[in-house]
């Protein structure tokens, strides 16, 4: 393992391009379209100490069915839950286009052995998950030890195998700057994610626009070098429909169309989606709508 | 008809762009000519705890506002102000002031929180510097705010002297933590009205009624007070200079010219109440460039 | 980088829908006087010629011309004025004028910035978040001076010059207007201005806004024509200042027309910017920092950054992601608030860009351009970059004043230095670069009266603008930027 050596950033730049991207204003059919791509890139999510498996079904009965008065709906991209929960989940969708994400690898802290997080991992992936969360070792990443980092996340990658997708979540919440966004990023397309997302949720600031940015550009200068696409998944804090095109907006400007696709975009939210719905049907009958007429599960 | 009976004004102090009463239940009767004009907040030391820690939460983000916005702000208080004129006449007649200086007063103190809104954004263009150091260093000086100012309000000029000394120690970024005049602290409670409608941020200003001296020595001693304003009762300078000394607070004593001079109006009031910050930066020095000028 | 990777796309899915600013709001008259001692006047020349919307080729409104009595008129005004009650004015009362005009600046800003766009071509997004913003801004920063002059110049006893005579470009009327506007009246001059014929409109309605704040009359006059009316200004006896911003060779020609005049003057002339990215800069930032160095406002800015070099190292990720990021622009309809290109100011200056254009494939340089639908009516240009240029070519030696980018590369420091230096202007100069110390070395090498780092086209009340060498002389902003219009 080489020493990483990333671009540098400037985070007053970072910001001053984000505020352009957050003037686009998106209107009618543009707006519409981009309200239903948003809602099929949606990780429905929950990640609670009280999970139980009612709630868990629950959940994956709303992914099924977001608002049945409304025909023509597209689905959410994936349901987001712990891995011991993954197996009700999987047998719950069982019949939908809808995946299952697992988080993995002692979610959220990480702060664990990895033989551990590989067990954590396995228990996932052989329950039936499509995905895998896994978070980054932070404290090592703030101790220099990259290489523990980039071997940690190439290990997690091959207990997936093939055919589960992983995410790297670099909880840039706990980074502490845009360089080291960028640095993690780089390290975890290296060691072999599928996708980088931001935040477990569990840390403020989650998710931003700033981040997302910085993410999606070291996706880019993958590419540039090596034309192998890598997913972004920002997490966290994304809770209104308006931000969410933000974010669109700022994948088509800097990576361009092909990534706006749940193959190559998500959103981890919980409450997202319900005001995606709201605002769909604003959108389609003229009427500001009430949060009393959409499920909450 | 029946006469109309007028609603009468509860005068209540200022904190964290709330207005609250004194959490000590305690008031003062305020009288013009022995009849009684207001019942006014008698703060307790508990007050100015609650102050000053509503002035240090609002730092971060008042000081860190650009020049230009709070040269707005400020001017945008005397928006209001202007607004406000015939309340802040009344209420200087109600404590005793002739009406014609009350409304002499009034103008001068909407201008001069003018004059001093305009020095937001050129106060370091005066008094910051670059200096020419003699090694391979771009090296510049720049005024930053103190940080929570409580200030000694001005016993016997209810507004002027309360803009005139509030202002300077705002419009560089500063808090202030304010002891109302005892005499004449109307004005005061309806200046934080203004204050709380103007977009200036709660907690940048926080006023307190009451008895100075009872305050006044908690004030003096508060370890998370960067600096005093004693623009008169100088007779407590040697009790509140000795109480700064714990944790080094500037002390600011106050010059006893009348609020009314136009020499009030100078920028060394403002850099009064802030540091001077000094950054050293190296300047690469290539050799042998050729670049032809 | 591989080139054989396929190209990033930005368009074919998910295409906004036009979202255009209202204009239902703003009032234009259909013709317009000149504004000459508080009142609107009928020209005596009784010509008027017609505004035109660059981007539709509309008729917008009729302005009036200005002949030798209408200049003498105006002048005669702004004296009287400046003997009169400006004088006797106190500076607290004068600097209260002045604030005024920047709150009524800031209520109607809207409106200002859909005329701004109507009439200049400039998308909606820059009129409304710069333009506009940045004219009020300096108005509310000078107002601040007018009673504390002897502060910034102590132990000079500052008095103002007397009547100034100021003509502005059409790149940032309204903008333009405030820069010359704002610093003369704080320090207590009197003006006569002169809008751009191709942009009036913004400055009359700047004039609507100066008779709403009462100011005393003749304080400010606005008289509008072309060359022939700016001509006049520079050569009236009774003015004593001339402030000039537009192009260098019409620059010259007004201080050979002052020369050995008592005038002082002013001059904000044209430029060649560099703008230079090392190998350790944050290349995506500074790519964006290129695109708004030389795309805002269609490249009309005299400060563009219209000479980019890269150094070798970095050049073939540098130039994919510029052109990656000129596909993502938005060209069209200015009032449209997604829209990044608006329209080329004149049928002239188009002509002039192609001219250019042209030029460069001739002198063999590789043209790049965004491909995208240009509307058939207007005028318009898309954002365009040469490659293989060098120091010698004509579009890396001449002010283009369009959306055109030279792009060179270099290999060290002193190279770069040399060559950003090698030009008769010398206005601004751009540097990007993670090292400060490396900063700091290009800002004292640069001839450049402004140098952004790590960002570019900043502009600023309080900051100093203006240039070295046949830029211009004397500044514009900040606390410099009262000096011209003081005596001592």
């Amino acid at each position: 393992m080489g020493a990483f050596i990333s671009p540098k950033v400037d985070k007053v730049g970072i910001e001053d391009r984000v505020n352009r991207i957050t003037k686009r204003s998106i209107k009618k059919e543009a707006k519409l379209e981009g309200l239903k791509m948003a809602l099929n890139m949606v990780d429905l999510t929950t990640l609670e100490g009280m999970d139980t498996v009612n709630k868990v079904t629950q959940m994956c009965y709303k992914a099924q069915h977001l608002h049945d008065e409304f025909p023509g709906l597209p689905t959410v991209a994936a349901v987001c839950v712990y891995p011991n929960f993954v197996k009700i989940a999987v047998n719950a969708l069982k019949d939908s286009p809808i995946k299952v994400a697992s988080v993995a690898t002692a979610f959220p802290s990480g702060h664990s052995s990895l033989d551990v997080k590989i067990t954590d991992t396995k228990m996932a992936v052989d329950a039936g998950a499509h995905e895998v969360d896994m978070v980054i070792s932070r404290g090592k990443f703030h101790m220099g030890d990259f290489g523990f980092v980039y071997d940690e996340i190439a290990a997690i990658k091959q207990a997936c195998g093939t055919s589960v997708r992983l995410k790297v979540i670099l909880e840039t919440g706990e980074l502490g700057n845009l360089d080291n966004v960028r640095l993690a990023s780089d390290i975890a397309i290296a060691a072999g994610a599928d996708f980088i997302k931001t935040s477990t949720g569990k840390i403020k600031p989650a998710a931003t626009l700033p981040v997302t940015l910085v993410m999606l550009e070291a996706i880019k200068d993958h590419y540039y070098k090596t034309g192998i696409m890598v997913g972004m998944k920002p997490a966290g804090g994304i809770s209104n429909s308006k931000l969410a095109l933000q974010y669109l907006v700022m994948v088509k400007e800097t990576l361009g169309v092909k990534w706006l696709d749940n193959h190559w975009f998500r959103f981890g939210a919980s409450s997202l989606a319900n005001d995606l719905l709201m605002q769909i049907l604003k959108q389609s009958t003229g009427a500001y709508q009430s949060a009393n007429y959409f499920s909450k599960d | 008809m029946a006469e109309r009976i007028n609603v009468l004004k509860t005068y209540k102090i200022f904190i964290g762009g709330k207005f609250p009463r004194t959490e000590s239940g305690r008031f003062y009767q305020l009288n013009n000519r022995s009849k009684a004009i207001a019942n006014v907040c008698l703060s307790s030391r508990k007050d100015l705890r609650n102050a000053v820690v509503a002035a240090r939460g609002a730092f971060e983000k008042w000081s860190g506002s650009t020049a230009h916005n709070r040269s707005q702000i400020l001017y945008r208080m005397a928006e209001m102000m202007e607004g406000r004129k015939d309340q802040f006449i009344s209420e200087l007649v109600l404590q005793g002031v002739d009406r014609k200086e009350a409304k002499v007063e009034v103008d001068l103190s909407i201008d001069r929180v003018i004059y001093f809104a305009g020095w937001a954004d050129k106060i370091n263009q005066v008094f910051g510097s670059v200096n020419p150091v003699a090694t391979s260093h771009f090296n510049f000086s720049l005024m930053e705010p103190m940080g929570v100012v409580g200030l000694v309000a001005p016993e016997k000029s209810g507004l002027l002297g309360l803009v005139s000394s509030l202002c300077p120690i705002l419009v560089s970024g500063n808090c202030a933590v304010v002891l109302a005049s005892e005499k004449l602290p109307l004005c005061s409670i309806t200046l934080a009205e203004v204050l709380a409608t103007s977009d200036v941020p709660g907690g940048v200003v926080n006023i307190l009624t009451g008895k100075k001296e009872e305050i006044m020595v908690h004030l003096a001693k508060h370890m998370d007070v960067n600096a005093i304003y004693l623009t008169d009762n100088l007779e407590h300078k040697k009790s509140v200079q000795e109480e700064a000394i714990q944790n080094l607070k500037r002390v600011v004593l106050g010059n006893q010219i009348s609020w009314g001079d136009r020499t009030v109006e100078n920028p060394y009031i403002i850099t009064d109440f802030m540091e001077t910050k000094t950054t050293w930066h190296p300047v690469e020095v290539i050799s042998g460039t050729g670049s032809g000028y | 980088m591989n080139k054989e990777i396929k190209p990033l796309k930005f368009s074919g899915k998910w295409d906004f829908d036009p979202a255009p600013e209202s204009v239902d709001h703003i009032s234009l008259k259909d013709q317009y006087g000149l504004f000459i001692n508080g009142k609107f006047e009928n020209p005596q020349t009784s010509n008027y010629f017609p505004s035109v919307n660059p981007a539709n080729e509309e008729h917008l409104s009729m302005i009036a011309e200005a002949g030798e009595k209408d200049i003498n008129a105006a002048v005669s005004a702004a004296r009287k004025a400046f003997d009169g009650p400006w004088s006797k004015m106190s500076a607290k009362e004068r600097g209260k004028y002045i604030f005024r005009i920047a709150r009524l600046i800031q209520e109607k800003s809207r409106e200002l910035a859909v005329i701004e766009t109507l009439d200049g071509g400039k998308p909606i997004r820059e009129s409304r978040d710069v333009d506009v913003p940045i004219a009020a801004a300096h108005f509310f920063y000078y107002a601040g001076w007018t009673d504390k002059l002897n502060y910034a110049f102590p132990n000079r006893d500052p008095k103002p010059v007397g009547v100034a005579g100021q003509v502005i470009p059409w790149n940032f009327p309204l903008m333009m207007a405030a820069w010359k506007i704002a610093p003369a009246l704080a320090t207590g001059n009197t003006v006569v201005l002169k809008p751009a014929e191709t942009t009036s409109l913004t400055a009359l309605k700047l004039a609507e806004i100066i008779q709403e704040a009462d100011l005393p009359n003749g304080v400010v006059n606005i008289i509008t024509g072309a060359g022939a009316t700016g001509a006049g200004i520079v050569n009236h006896q009774d003015i004593d200042k001339i402030a000039f911003t537009g192009s260098t060779g019409v620059g010259k020609i007004i201080m050979k027309a002052i020369a050995g005049s008592n005038k002082k003057s002013t001059m904000e002339l044209g430029g060649k910017a560099a703008n230079i990215i090392f190998e350790d800069a944050p290349l995506d930032q500074a790519v964006e920092g290129v695109i708004n160095g030389i795309y805002f406002n269609q490249g009309h800015v005299c400060c563009a950054g219209s000479r980019l070099f890269v150094q070798e190292s970095v050049y073939d990720v540098v130039l994919r992601k510029l052109k990656d990021r000129i596909q993502s622009l938005i060209l069209g309809n200015p009032l449209d608030k997604n829209t990044d290109i608006g329209a080329i100011n004149s049928k002239e200056q188009l002509g002039t860009i192609n001219k250019y254009l042209k030029i460069g494939q001739q002198e063999g340089a590789d043209m790049f351009q965004l491909e995208c639908p240009i509307p058939k009516k207007g005028f318009w240009c898309p954002p365009t970059l040469f490659t293989n240029v060098s120091q010698s070519h004509v579009i890396a030696k001449e002010e283009i004043f369009g959306p055109v980018l030279a792009i060179q590369t270099f290999r060290t420091i002193d190279e770069v230095i040399t060559k950003a230096n090698n030009t008769p202007f010398g206005l601004s100069a751009g540097v990007w670069t993670d090292k400060g110390s490396k900063i700091f070395n290009l800002t004292s090498q640069m001839r450049a009266g402004v140098v952004w780092a790590n960002t570019y086209n900043k502009f600023d009340p309080t900051s100093p603008f203006g240039g070295y060498k046949e830029s211009g002389h004397g500044r514009e902003g900040g606390l410099h930027g009262l000096t011209p219009y003081l005596n001592f």
